[in-house]
């Protein structure tokens, strides 16, 4: 093996993975930075170039802490209405709970919404491909955004699908007679349903924001805050959508 | 405001100014608020207490008080005080004065989301004042709006238009909450200078810390939960609502198994952390003007971190002991009073730490006197006082005659209205240099001290005895055909007079506000020789590298040196700290 390949007895002592596509890695303070630098503890202003979208980041994620507890709320009246039901007048327990069977659609609605996390995310990635935000910076034009830019579109594509796809389901339910106010199970379905789409509504709106925001906008760290959000609350709404679809389908 | 200067504005406009992301705007307009709301609340339980004094006595300009308007007054006071008063104060008043500073950042994380809070929680006040002028007036289901009452428009007055407006003030305000709950821990998380490791914070912080972990765990449960009420009243759902309910004579509803019981458990979800929500702050305010004035540790410090998130976590798992009567399980009324109970230690925990920073603290010259440790040795009493009968009714046994009577009230009336409301009084009088560079007046503070103790201790004792005797809370008149009540009715009498008087000292507290706010004595940069890093000069907030090294309390041996300017230069490092004169 040629030299190159080999690390030398002293390299593989340093620790270093060389330029294998990361960047080093640097336990011993090699001078660069100078004066004990605490890379892991910098102070606020110093934290390197995504440090204002780390606290975007932090705050949606505690945003989608709140909302998960929400949606805790609901599928708790769910179960509570699952096991429900009150003594007639011959002393028998009435249970009303008629278990609804999911529009076959959902499975396909599934599909879409799991495709579009991988567009979305496909998008976020080329918006922080190094080397083309490194020439927006520098203002040599918006190769990232144009990279990202048909992504997006794809995601939106997707999720308008999805949200189409959620009003046919509706629209098969109520045509076999199981409508928001029949049975304790077919409400909880459009309950579930309608909240999740409603949230992803707003997924949509968000990424339509971030899609005028790649060609609008003027920073770099802007366009990759918006859509980085977007991002992910996009792929929490796909999370959250797996975990109610499990619920419609097994747990009634 | 003088200390803690705003950035000039670059535009002229005034709305600039009103509708400011910068954190010390947003605490004032938050302190408008609550004062605003404790007025409202406060004149609410005036007009009770007067109408339980003397039943048949009517008010000027309005006449009889029915038992649904004494209800609809139980109910406003309740959403008041609770909501407005209790939990924008503690949480959203003080930390958006001192939060960043506290932990050596210049703003918060996010000022408009911030902002945004602010504004919503103001919606919301608006929304629910207006419930006094729709058709039929507020709504009488109590604070905790128990469904079928609060579910079914046709049960009372009131519960029509009133309700709705109940219910959409409820939804922003747990918008509002969670809007600036993100912020405060995003900022937390976030903002801390260099040196200040989450160690280093002062227990202000912490508490914080927790009420918005807290807020943001609990707000969105009570926010689906009144969505779905609000769904029941409107949609023509079952959600809450049992199937056959017969009203005013009418058959209501034929089908759905709706269950009351789930309202209950979703709103008390919410509803115990709530009360921590409002009664953590205060208690980290508590610690930190302890150690203010007594020149001490406030207790052992991890241990009171420790004490603070565990008070909050275990808040979060004890709710079952509001229903304890409710009818649900009884093996589930063991598992709650035993967490119950269990919640009990580490807030005897701190108590004693608190105790034992009196014991021996350093009280320099008229420490003891002044007005913010005055109201804080107040928030220590009636925290004992309200905490003592806690236990008491976290068996379900004893809960089962005590539930839902006047022993009750004195229990949180104490610990909830007292006490957290002197640590409010107490936070004011000691911010208030902060806010515009004079001290509020020491007699007058000394006035509202007293007779504001003396009051609320005779309003709200008393209630222990009346509800050991089986008062029941909620009832307009107990006078009349109940003779066993109608032997209470001189105690009544005697907690109304306390509360005029109580509802009087605060007028001294009004006075002495607005009349310090411009004319009170000009006070130095450090009035209380504190060493937390809200009080460091502005020019240190300025520089762009801020370095804490020192944890913020001052320790028993390094008292002596307190006011030497070798210590201050440990806390602001030259060259930000002018010379020591």
């Amino acid at each position: 093996m040629p030299a190159t390949f080999t690390p030398a007895p002293v390299e593989v002592e340093k620790k270093h993975t060389g330029t294998g596509g990361r960047p080093p890695v640097d336990r011993r303070p090699t001078g660069g930075g100078g004066d004990g630098d605490n890379w892991q503890n910098r102070e606020p202003g110093k934290r390197g170039p995504r440090e204002v979208l780390h606290r975007y980041r932090l705050g949606l994620f505690f945003g989608l802490a709140g909302d998960l507890m929400f949606f805790v709320a609901l599928v708790s009246a769910f179960f509570v209405r699952q096991t429900a039901g009150h003594f007639d007048a011959r002393e028998q327990w009435i249970n009303d709970w008629r278990p609804v069977l999911i529009p076959p659609i959902l499975w396909l609605n599934t599909l879409v919404l799991l495709l579009s996390s991988l567009t979305i995310e496909a998008a976020r990635r080329r918006l922080f491909h190094e080397p083309d935000v490194l020439e927006e910076w520098l203002g040599l034009g918006r190769p990232a955004a144009r990279r990202a830019m048909p992504w997006v579109i794809a995601t939106l594509a997707l999720g308008s699908a999805f949200l189409v796809g959620q009003v046919m389901a509706w629209q098969q339910l109520s045509q076999q007679g199981a409508y928001f106010g029949s049975n304790p199970s077919s409400h909880f379905f459009y309950l579930l349903t309608i909240t999740h789409a409603a949230h992803l509504l707003v997924g949509i709106v968000a990424l339509l924001a971030a899609a005028v925001g790649l060609v609008v906008t003027r920073k770099v760290e802007v366009r990759q805050i918006l859509l980085d959000t977007s991002a992910w609350y996009w792929h929490a709404m796909g999370a959250l959508w797996i975990f109610l679809f499990i619920l419609l389908v097994f747990f009634q | 405001m003088k200390r803690a200067a705003i950035p000039p504005s670059t535009t002229r406009f005034a709305l600039r100014r009103i509708f400011s992301t910068h954190h010390h705007v947003i605490a004032l307009q938050y302190g408008v608020l609550a004062l605003l709301a404790v007025i409202t609340g406060t004149t609410l339980s005036l007009f009770m207490r007067f109408h339980l004094a003397w039943p048949n006595l009517q008010l000027p300009f309005w006449g009889m008080i029915r038992p649904e308007d004494y209800l609809a007054l139980v109910t406003m006071h309740g959403t008041i005080m609770v909501f407005f008063v209790l939990t924008v104060a503690p949480v959203s008043v003080w930390s958006n004065l001192v939060l960043p500073e506290q932990i050596g950042a210049r703003q918060m994380s996010l000022p408009w989301l911030n902002a945004c809070g602010f504004w919503i929680t103001a919606a919301a006040f608006a929304v629910l004042v207006a419930a006094f002028f729709v058709p039929q007036g507020a709504p009488i289901g109590g604070w905790t709006a128990y469904p079928p009452l609060s579910a079914i428009a046709a049960t009372g007055p009131g519960q029509g238009a009133g309700m709705d407006c109940w219910i959409a003030s409820i939804g922003l305000f747990c918008l509002g909450s969670s809007c600036g709950a993100i912020n405060m821990l995003v900022t937390i998380t976030r903002e801390r200078c260099k040196g200040m490791t989450l160690l280093r914070m002062p227990l202000t912080v912490w508490s914080w810390y927790t009420t918005a972990i807290l807020s943001t765990i609990v707000f969105p449960v009570l926010l689906a939960a009144a969505l779905l009420l609000l769904s029941d009243r409107h949609f023509g759902t079952h959600y809450f609502v049992p199937g056959g309910l017969i009203v005013a004579g009418k058959l209501l509803r034929q089908g759905g198994d709706g269950s009351p019981l789930l309202w209950q458990h979703l709103f008390w979800f919410f509803g115990h952390p709530e009360v921590y929500i409002a009664v953590l702050p205060a208690m980290g305010i508590t610690s930190s003007i302890l150690a203010n004035f007594t020149r001490r540790q406030p207790g052992s410090y991890k241990l009171m971190v420790a004490t603070t998130l565990s008070i909050g976590l275990l808040g979060l798992i004890v709710w079952g002991h509001h229903m304890f009567v409710s009818g649900m399980n009884p093996y589930a009324g063991m598992a709650f009073s035993l967490t119950t109970i269990a919640i009990a230690l580490p807030s005897t925990v701190k108590v004693l730490a608190w105790l034992r920073t009196l014991w021996n603290g350093q009280t320099n010259r008229g420490a003891w006197r002044a007005t913010p440790m005055l109201f804080t040795l107040g928030f220590i009493s009636f925290f004992i006082a309200g905490g003592l009968t806690g236990p008491i009714l976290a068996q379900p046994m004893l809960d089962s005659y005590l539930h839902n009577t006047y022993f009750v009230l004195g229990h949180f009336h104490l610990i909830m209205g007292m006490a957290v409301v002197f640590s409010m009084f107490a936070a004011t009088y000691y911010w208030f240099p902060l806010m515009t560079g004079r001290l509020m007046s020491e007699r007058l503070g000394q006035w509202h001290f007293w007779l504001s103790l003396i009051g609320a201790y005779a309003v709200f004792l008393p209630m222990h005895l009346a509800g050991l005797a089986g008062l029941p809370r909620h009832y307009a008149q107990m006078s009349g055909p109940t003779t066993h009540f109608g032997a209470l009715q001189p105690l009544q009498r005697e907690i109304t007079y306390s509360a005029f008087l109580l509802g009087a000292a605060q007028l001294i507290f009004l006075w002495n506000l607005v009349r310090s706010w411009d004319h009170g004595i000009v006070a130095k940069s450090d009035p209380w020789n504190a060493t937390t890093l809200e009080w460091a000069p502005p020019e240190w907030f300025a520089e762009n590298h801020r370095e804490v090294s020192v944890a913020p309390y001052v320790d028993g041996d390094r008292a002596v040196n307190a006011n030497s300017a070798q210590w201050k230069s440990e806390q602001f490092p030259a060259p930000h700290r002018p010379p020591a004169e």
